[in-house]
């Protein structure tokens, strides 16, 4: 609850909030709000312009853009989402292993991970699309696969630092089992930054998973994809420029929203700042 | 009571592949008795606070052996309620996001299940350091050092230990406040018959509240005096302790 209420004194982590859950609601219940299919073609209506029957205009094939943008959101943003939970929870639990029980299993973790994160970054979704084929779930898997070495490194990092914390030491010495330490005294201080860094890495995974899709190697046409959709109007950036606009339009106000709820994360989080932030306005006002 | 002896502890140095180790206690043998107050004065690194993480049981000795009246336990002496222990950084010494009340509760669900009456128990625990009830549901940044340091104290008697290691307890704190704290200190080791091991390097202080005084040096003992023939030190260098401190 008081998450909440800090949250929405800021307005712009409000706002963020509501453009993300806006996103995510629109693309969950896709076909409530679509106005037409997203792979119906009329050739006859091709590059029509906007109107009250196709709002933001048709492309090439006279697909309404609008109904597109509203599809492609499940594969960009609720799966990549999906993937980034996956390897978050993965990176989470190894990193809590390896930061708070330390010694061999550490070091054994850790090397997996130096392993996973010698590959650079693009070649192993690349390499693993080339084995299994080409689509949305392959470039998927990549991505947990080789981003959850990233986050066991970053999680095992924060986790280390707070093992140290002497009331972390009193509990130790006062018997207390490891998982209620980990439970009680580690996930919650250590959330912030869990929080704090899946969300400003979303928006790198939104971008890459575009991109991906760009190249062509992500979702196959006709399903739509917002960095397919970029492609698609990249033959005609001169002579339909707002083709090219709705998709970007759509990404970088998604990356936005991610990057500014990260942001306001940070100091919500952090029950010191909270405080800090009340005192000095209750100074103003006095 | 409490029985250190020859303990020995050696931390690895250098890389994983490094065989070098620097040994940080070397056959420390003393005992504490029963509502004794013991202090150990030493610099910065000479081992003072690994000796109380030994004791306490958080780090294990490499050789040698601590003793709770004449046995060596299977539970470490802290996880047996007999050992509890105030460190010195009142910032970190509770978790941010628990009260006053879950803070001095914790160690208190490990011993007894009953939790009406624990909490009745942190009441009365307030009290004893000096704190209004008032101040179960606070949060720790919303205390000062020295009500912090109380609310730790509280939390460590609250498993009516045999003794309290007290790792530089004071040292982070004003002085008019430090002297409060002891005046405290001094109080529940009379009402509840504790001992301590008060770790610092502020001699002033431990001339005050201590019954005998282990100098320490590279993680051996120098010397053992009574507080009353501290100014009598035989050993080199709690001579020049001694000299070094600033008279008021």
């Amino acid at each position: 609850m008081r998450f909440l209420k800090s949250l929405f004194k800021d307005k712009l982590a409000a706002s963020s909030l509501v453009v993300i859950l806006a996103v995510i609601i629109i693309g969950v219940f896709a076909p409530v709000f679509a106005p037409h299919d997203p792979l119906e073609v009329n050739i006859s209506k091709k590059y029509a312009g906007s109107s009250w029957e196709y709002l933001l205009g048709t492309d090439q094939l006279g697909r309404c853009v609008l109904s597109r943008l509203i599809y492609g959101i499940r594969p960009s943003i609720l799966w990549v989402m999906a993937a980034l939970m996956l390897s978050v929870l993965i990176g989470a639990v190894l990193g809590f292993i390896a930061g708070y029980f330390k010694g061999k299993v550490d070091a054994l973790i850790m090397r997996v991970c130096d392993i996973m994160l010698s590959f650079p970054g693009y070649v192993m979704p690349i390499a693993f699309v080339g084995i299994f084929g080409v689509g949305l779930e392959n470039i998927l898997i990549a991505f947990i696969i080789m981003k959850w070495a990233w986050f066991t490194r970053v999680i095992r990092t924060s986790v280390m630092q707070y093992t140290e914390l002497e009331y972390i030491q009193f509990a130790k010495a006062a018997g207390v089992n490891h998982f209620k330490i980990i439970r009680r005294h580690l996930i919650p201080v250590t959330l912030a930054d869990i929080a704090v860094i899946s969300s400003s890495s979303v928006c790198s995974m939104i971008l890459q998973i575009s991109g991906f899709s760009f190249l062509g190697l992500g979702v196959q046409a006709p399903a739509p994809e917002w960095g397919m959709m970029l492609n698609e109007a990249r033959s005609v950036m001169f002579t339909r420029p707002e083709l090219m606009l709705a998709p970007g339009i759509a990404i970088i106000t998604v990356v936005f929203a991610f990057n500014f709820l990260s942001d306001s994360l940070q100091t919500i989080f952090d029950p010191k700042l909270m405080k800090s932030k009340k005192i000095r306005t209750e100074k103003v006002e006095a | 009571m409490l029985q250190v002896k020859r303990v020995e502890k050696s931390y690895a140095k250098g890389g994983i592949f490094s065989k070098e180790r620097q040994q940080v206690l070397n056959r420390v043998t003393f005992d504490c008795r029963e509502g004794e107050c013991l202090g150990i004065i030493g610099e910065s690194g000479s081992g003072k606070s690994t000796l109380g993480r030994l004791i306490l049981g958080i780090e294990k000795p490499d050789s040698g052996s601590v003793l709770f009246d004449g046995k060596k336990l299977k539970k470490s002496l802290s996880k047996s309620g007999i050992i509890s222990v105030v460190f010195q950084n009142y910032k970190s010494s509770i978790n941010p996001f628990f009260t006053v009340q879950q803070a001095i509760m914790e160690p208190m669900e490990i011993t007894s299940r009953n939790t009406m009456e624990s909490r009745k128990k942190v009441v009365w625990l307030l009290n004893q350091v000096g704190l209004p009830s008032s101040y179960l549901n606070k949060y720790p940044h919303e205390l000062s050092g020295g009500e912090v340091q109380r609310v730790c104290i509280a939390r460590a008697i609250s498993t009516e230990p045999k003794c309290i290691i007290l790792d530089e307890a004071i040292s982070s704190l004003d002085v008019s406040i430090q002297t409060q704290i002891l005046e405290l200190l001094k109080r529940l080791k009379d009402t509840h018959n504790i001992s301590y091991l008060f770790i610092t390097h502020d001699i002033q202080s431990a001339a005050y509240i201590c019954d005998r005084i282990i100098i320490f040096k590279n993680g051996q003992i120098e010397e053992i005096v009574k507080t009353e023939n501290l100014k009598n030190t035989q050993s080199a260098y709690a001579k020049q302790l001694l000299k070094s401190l600033m008279i008021y």
